[in-house]
């Protein structure tokens, strides 16, 4: 692996709520290079925070703290609101799950990719229309100057996202934080969304972060994969080794998924260990 | 106990005509659970609202228990019939306690010892009798889907309708509420029709399984056909390949079905 992109170390999200404060990420620390890393856990395991907290956009209610936490050697705790409003977006940028909460439902789908682009490289407005074509041509959509100018009401669940990631990857970001980018999509076009984000990766080295409550999607597609639980890391795994896992929360969340491969009469249940919260990672 | 025959249902006329459903055709016996699976906008969810009446126009036919449904749910068909919803978080009444839930349908079809029906539901589902007063905002996803598997079996139903009943929740949660249908399939002999787009959930629970795409129905396949990887039609096996996680051959080679 290359030089680190992102080097995270022991960092703590913590809420303040009217029942007193709610810890999100209780001392998490990874390193992410020009590859494909996956967190994955179910609700409330801290993934979505871990993915905010990189790019300063915990809640106000949230108070982030950790011992170490950089981006291409800046640091990104002590960086200044224009510092980080400068690689927010154009070299750290994020994909949300559901392109209808994300697009500006008002504007035209084009003219939104071209606006990224014309911010983030101040370039004049027909230059920025010309390379939103082609950034509609690269994430495969077909006719591009006509869904150029449809409405986010006007294109599906599946064109939404790949117009998510076109405006995401027009400014050439380093790094791609992807929430849930397919969860609202349909199997092939989940497949063929990640086959995108795939090309993203080989052909320009950008390193891409895939938070995921899918165990096995995630595994079939990343490098590593980081599984946690209440806001703590239980276990990185090598891609490609997710039947040697070790942690026996890992191995609950395996085992109680229904197999397409073999008939099961009833599913094993997992028994969650209060000790997964407080032991020292493995 | 379910037979439907040549069932299509259209939205909206003229050239702005959406065919939801094409033509459909199959039948359930007593105590099966049979799956409908496919993308959204295949038409499989449409079919459940058809039979539960939430839409109530259609062309074909729809018998139950050997009576052809009309466009009018009665009294008696809605307490064989029961529906679990997908998502927990909409199909409960956010101002009303868990009791309130499940007393509505037994007072709306007159049935007595409502307290002791209430608790029962409750075990049924593996909830405690603490559960009774609270609010669905104070108990978990998983815990609220039990209360609708609750408040759906309270009225003794025969058959329930099942849609997405599991992909709301995370999959720790999803083994739970799978247990738990199963076991009172087992239990009751309930017959079981449920709509998923999860290939390995509806294999689990069902033993037939009609793939839908595009308002028609693709085949119909047996669980040991979906466990043997062994379809007949090629958008079946598109989608089970597309099922087992990503593989970037594949992916190019992915085609579009009409």
């Amino acid at each position: 692996m290359s030089e680190p992109l992102i080097e995270v170390e022991n960092l703590r999200v913590s809420f303040r709520t009217p029942h007193g404060p709610i810890e999100a990420v209780r001392g998490v620390s990874f390193t992410l290079g020009r590859e494909r890393l996956g967190i994955v856990g179910e609700s409330g395991s801290g993934k979505s925070q871990t993915g905010r907290a990189i790019l300063g956009l915990t809640a106000r209610n949230g108070s982030i703290d950790a011992d170490r936490m950089t981006f291409d050697g800046i640091d990104l705790l002590k960086a200044s609101p224009r510092t980080l409003r400068k690689i927010r977006g154009a070299r750290i940028s994020m994909i949300m799950q559901d392109p209808r909460f994300s697009l500006n439902p008002v504007v035209k789908v084009g003219e939104q990719i071209a606006e990224a682009y014309a911010i983030h490289a101040h370039a004049s407005k027909r230059v920025a229309r010309r390379r939103a074509l082609e950034m509609l041509e690269t994430v495969q959509i077909r006719e591009p100057e006509k869904v150029f100018h449809l409405y986010p009401h006007q294109v599906s669940g599946g064109m939404g996202q790949r117009v998510m990631i076109a405006m995401m990857l027009i400014p050439e970001p380093d790094v791609l934080i992807a929430d849930e980018p397919t969860s609202a999509l349909d199997v092939t076009v989940q497949m063929q969304v990640l086959a995108l984000l795939d090309d993203m990766v080989r052909d320009r080295g950008m390193g891409l972060v895939l938070i995921s409550h899918d165990l096995h999607l995630v595994a079939s597609f990343c490098d590593r994969v980081i599984v946690m639980y209440g806001g703590r890391i239980m276990e990185v795994l090598e891609a490609g080794r997710l039947h040697e896992a070790q942690h026996p929360y890992t191995r609950g969340l395996l085992n109680c998924l229904p197999s397409l491969d073999h008939r099961q009469e009833m599913l094993p249940v997992l028994d969650r260990d209060p000790a997964w919260l407080t032991e020292a990672r493995r | 106990m379910i037979e439907i025959e040549n069932l299509s249902i259209t939205f909206g006329e003229g050239a702005s005509t959406v065919h939801a459903v094409r033509n459909v055709s199959f039948s359930v016996a007593e105590g099966e659970s049979y799956g409908l699976v496919g993308e959204s906008g295949s038409g499989k969810s449409t079919i459940l609202r058809a039979i539960a009446r939430i839409n109530p126009q259609w062309s074909g036919t729809i018998r139950v228990n050997g009576r052809y449904l009309t466009s009018k749910r009665t009294k008696a068909e809605a307490r064989a019939m029961q529906m679990v919803f997908q998502d927990p978080y909409g199909a409960l009444h956010p101002r009303h306690t868990v009791d309130a839930i499940l007393r509505e349908p037994l007072e709306i079809h007159g049935l007595n010892n409502r307290d002791a029906r209430i608790l029962a539901a409750l075990k049924d589902v593996g909830l405690g009798p603490e559960f009774r007063f609270r609010y669905p905002h104070q108990i978990s996803g998983g815990q609220r889907q039990r209360i609708a598997v609750a408040r759906a079996l309270i009225l003794e139903p025969e058959i329930l309708l099942l849609d997405e009943p599991t992909s709301a929740l995370d999959v720790s949660v999803q083994a739970e509420i799978l247990n738990l249908l199963k076991r009172l399939q087992q239990d009751r002999g309930l017959t079981y029709l449920m709509v998923s787009h999860n290939l390995a959930v509806v294999a689990h629970l069902c033993g037939r399984v009609a793939v839908m795409n595009r308002g028609r129905m693709v085949e119909e396949v047996t669980e040991d056909t979906l466990r043997a990887h062994t379809p007949s039609e090629p958008y079946t096996a598109q989608l089970m390949s597309a099922t087992e996680g990503y593989d970037r051959e594949a992916v190019r080679s992915y085609r579009t079905f009409d």
